[in-house]
Formats: structure tokens, sequence, C-alpha cells
């Protein structure tokens, strides 16, 4: 049995992950679910692809790729060019739309103003550069063998590697950090953490950059992984969601073990039953999980 | 009983001040109406009154998490008339909510270091251990999730936290109430520790007798403004306080106003 399955789940596990993070910390801290973290995933892989291009131009033609990885160096500051970028849409969307609803009070006029969000954003992005896809590079890559049937390609340990270190970045600065115990106390009590001294507001912000910031890395890599097109963080929701749910809202370790479990069983899905059943595992895993545990695997409260 | 004034009031002024304050959920149904008080640097005030006199909204106002719509709040001379909650807690007021005052979902130390998070860094450290010091129950399970804490041990830590900031004034919502009467006994012993260090605290309670037995003054709250105030041990010698407010309408401990 090729246990490929494991490789590329993890991969894409781990690329869900960190979608997850910021569906988990909007749901915790701000309340709703947020429909157009997708659309951040997609604007941030664009955001790089154009970054990208530029900073090539900006320095005479196209950089070599870094060998033995398919991307060059103008694709690296250009997925950090995004993060920002993507943060700014992130924070720009909060102040023109989602806290003005929220100060009215009602969460579910938030979350279908996201579901808006998305759909707008999706198909400005779709008029912006079209519904063809596009690629970072269309170098093919040899891959290391590894025995047990698995194969990895250079980008692919390069994407591992870049996800963990971010995620655990982000575990880091959630636990360990004065602005991550904050954020940890407005999820699980406002008052309360205003009464301590939390600024909400300030706590609100600090949620949006780092969703969008990871959002963003998302896109980036996931375009370095497959390619890039309007409909790539809309078709993620779904994963994004279940990741978020099965790890437990609120959690980031929870969101990243959530994402590894969907990646694994998705790739498995595919490799032992069949690509069209792929779509499902997420649906299928999340209802499970609403049934069995609601709280999920990491969640403080039921 | 003489306590010296804390250092850090201002000389002169109250240590906290209440002039006809209006407050309440909505804007047309004010619950707390009209209420006036006055409480001394060092002193230990208590409000007391039968259920629905507003007297947790009066603390939850005065702390910024009401809406006052008329009146005024003086910290230490300094007019501080709804500010927003989280800018309390620099202005040197501590509040301890009755129900859920801590986080339960993290670790006794993180409760501390949100707290201290309001001081300026160099004395973030000290002012944790000095914390630990006055609340031993807790200092030697630093890294237990808070919400494995029994309840006597949960209304230390909410006091620690609420201390960690050095408050002038330090307010709270029915700390007994949920409690056995042996906690209820500790929690009052330790309030009257936390007083000799100087600083000022107004209570809210349920709890009249064990209230008064600390306090140095009752005020009595009815229908949202003071209707009656003294010295504690005069409050509760006064047969017909004692009829109408302490124990001829108690209600079971725990229910608030």
């Amino acid at each position: 049995m090729s246990l490929q399955f494991l490789v590329d789940g993890l991969l894409v596990g781990l690329l869900i992950g960190l979608g997850a993070i910021g569906v988990t910390l909007t749901s915790s801290i701000l309340r709703f679910s947020n429909f157009a973290h997708g659309e951040f995933i997609t604007f941030g892989a664009y955001a790089a692809w154009s970054a990208s291009f530029a900073i090539g131009a900006l320095t005479g033609g196209t950089l070599p790729a870094l060998e033995p990885f398919s991307f060059s160096v103008a694709v690296l500051a250009g997925g950090l060019v995004s993060l920002v970028l993507t943060a700014l849409l992130a924070l720009i969307l909060d102040a023109v739309l989602f806290r003005r609803l929220r100060e009215r009070g009602s969460t579910i006029v938030v979350v279908m103003a996201s579901f808006g969000a998305s759909m707008a954003l999706r198909s400005l992005i779709e008029f912006a550069f079209t519904s063809s896809p596009v690629y970072f590079t269309r170098d093919l890559q040899i891959a290391h063998r590894f025995g047990h049937g698995i194969r990895v390609t250079p980008d692919q340990f390069a994407l591992i590697g870049a996800a963990a270190v971010l995620l655990v970045a982000v575990h880091l600065l959630v636990t360990r950090t004065q602005a991550g115990r904050a954020m940890r106390a407005v999820s699980e009590n406002p008052a309360l953490a205003r009464v301590v001294g939390i600024d909400a507001v300030r706590i609100v912000r600090f949620t949006w950059i780092i969703g969008g910031a990871l959002a963003a890395a998302a896109g980036t890599m996931t375009g370095i992984l497959v390619q890039i097109r309007p409909g790539m963080g809309f078709d993620l929701l779904l994963p994004l969601f279940s990741a978020a749910v099965l790890g437990g809202v609120g959690s980031v370790p929870g969101a990243i073990l959530g994402g590894v479990v969907i990646g694994v069983a998705e790739a498995a899905t595919v490799q032992f039953v069949g690509a069209e059943w792929r779509a499902a595992v997420s649906f299928v895993l999340l209802i499970v999980m609403l049934m069995v545990r609601p709280r999920g695997l990491f969640g403080g409260r039921a | 009983m003489s306590v010296p004034a804390p250092e850090f009031a201002a000389p002169g002024f109250p240590a906290l001040e209440v002039r006809d304050l209006v407050a309440g959920y909505d804007p047309g149904l004010p619950i707390v109406n009209g209420a006036s008080m006055t409480v001394r640097p060092g002193e230990f005030v208590t409000i007391l009154g039968p259920n629905g006199a507003g007297k947790s909204t009066l603390i939850k106002a005065i702390a910024g998490l009401v809406r006052v719509t008329g009146g005024t709040v003086r910290l230490g001379g300094t007019e501080i008339t709804g500010a927003p909650a989280h800018l309390m807690a620099r202005h040197s007021l501590g509040f301890v909510p009755q129900t859920e005052n801590i986080f339960a979902l993290m670790t006794i130390d993180d409760n501390l270091r949100l707290a201290v998070g309001a001081l300026p860094k160099a004395e973030r450290g000290a002012r944790m251990e000095a914390m630990y010091a006055l609340f031993p129950d807790i200092a030697d399970r630093r890294r237990l999730m808070a919400g494995r804490l029994s309840g006597g041990q949960r209304q230390m830590l909410a006091f620690a936290r609420a201390l960690a900031v050095s408050p002038s004034v330090l307010m709270l919502d029915e700390p007994s109430a949920g409690l056995s009467p042996k906690l209820v006994e500790q929690v009052f012993t330790k309030l009257a520790d936390v007083r000799r260090t100087g600083v000022t605290i107004l209570l809210v309670e349920q709890n009249a007798r064990a209230a008064l037995a600390v306090a140095d003054r009752g005020v009595i709250l009815v229908e949202g403004r003071e209707r009656h105030e003294g010295p504690a041990a005069h409050l509760l010698d006064d047969p017909a306080v004692a009829e109408l407010y302490l124990g001829g309408r108690r209600r079971a401990e725990g229910i608030g106003a």
C-alpha cells in the first residue's frame, strides 16, 4: 500500500490549518462565522502573484528559481507583501462593513454580510484576473523517493517546513504574549476582559491582522503547490470550518490538528476511494463532530 | 477605627464620590435613580438593600459596565463618569464581578499576568509576587487552569486579579454568593486583611450580617437611591432597618439585585 496520502494530506492539512486559525479566531473573538475568509485566501494568492511579478519586473526580468525549489526570491518577497495587503483587506472590510453591523448587535446579519462580501470579492477577483488559473511557475520538479510509495518534491518539503514554522509562531503568540492572553480573554468572557483593562477594539484589529496574514500565507502556498484561481478560497471554505469545529472553536492547536485530520482524510479518500468523494470528507467529518462532540477536540466549553 | 489614607488618593478628596447617578440597561427605565454616596479614603463601605434595589447596577455603572445617563462619579477627585470599562483599571479602580469573575480557561498565572498588563512593565513581576504573597492559597498552583479551582479559591483569585493593579478603590459584587458559611467567613476575613493594606472597599452584599461585621459603614439602597446610612454597628442594631432589609425580606443568598 502506498503511503503517499500521508504526505499529500499533511501538507494540504497544514494549509487548511493556516486558514482555519483565522476562522476559529474570528468565530471566538468577534463571535460570527466569516464566510469571506475563503476569499482572503484567494486575495492573498493573487496579491502574492501580482507582487512577485512586479518585483521580478523591477529587478529587470525574471529572477532564477532557488534551486532545488520551483520558486524565486520574487515569489517569497511577493508572499510577504501579500501578508500585509491581505491583513489590510481584512481590516478595511471590518471597518466599512462588519464593525457597523456588529455594533447593531445581530450576529446573523454580520454572517450574511460576510457571505455577500465573499461573493463580491470573488467576482471582483475574477473580473480583474479572469477565470483562467495562473501559476507562479510551470516548472516540473523531481521528487525524492522515500519507500512505501512515498514521493516528496522539494517544494512540498519547503511548504511543510514553512507552514509548520508559521503555525508554531502563531501558537506561541497566542499562548505566551500579552496580546495572545488578551485575545483568549476576550474570547472567553468579553465583559470580564473589559474589567481587566483590555481594549476590545485593539484585540479585534489584532485578530483580523493575524487571520488575514495567515490566509495570505495559505493562499500563496496553495498557489505554489497547485495553481491560483478565483474559486480556490471558496472551495476551501467547508474544510476550513470543519477544521475549526473539529479542533474546537477558539483553539489554535485544534484548528491545526483539525486541518491535518481533514487533509489526510481527503488525501486517503482520493487515493483509496476516488477523487469524486473528496469534497464529501469535510462535510461528513463536520456533521459527525457536531453530533458526537460539538465542542471539538480542544474546545473548553460545551 | 482610624485607617491611614492611602498614599495614592489625592489629599482632600473622597476616594469615591457618586452624585445623583442615573443608570440602567434601558435609557427609559433607570435602575439606579439619583443615587449619591461618598466613600472616604481607607473606608470600608457596604451597600445593602432588598432585591431589585439596584445595588449591583450601581457598582457596575461606576465600573463603566452599565450606561450612565445622569449624575457624576469621581475617583479621588477625578471625574470618571461613563468612562469605558477597560480604562477603569488604569484609573486605579478595581472591580470583582459577582459571577464569572476569573478566566476559567486560563491558568492562574495567566489570569494575573493579564491583570498586571495595565501596569508599567517594570512593576508587573513584583506586583504578581505581592499578590501570590497575599493569597497563598493560589500561589502554589500557578499552572493550574483557573476553572479547576474550588469556589473559595476562585474568589481569592478574583480578588488577587482585581488588586493586582494596586487600585485605590476595590468594588466587589456579592463575593459571598454561592459559598458555604465557612467559606463566606474566609472571604470576609480576607477582605478585612485587604482593607488593612490601605485599599478603600465598596462592597455590595446580600449577606448583610457578615458584611456589616467587617464594614465601617453601611448604605441602604431602595429603588435605586440611598434610603438610609450609618455606622455598620449601628445599622446592625437598628430594629427598623433589620426588620425591613436585613431579616424580614431576606431572600436566598446568591440572587443578585
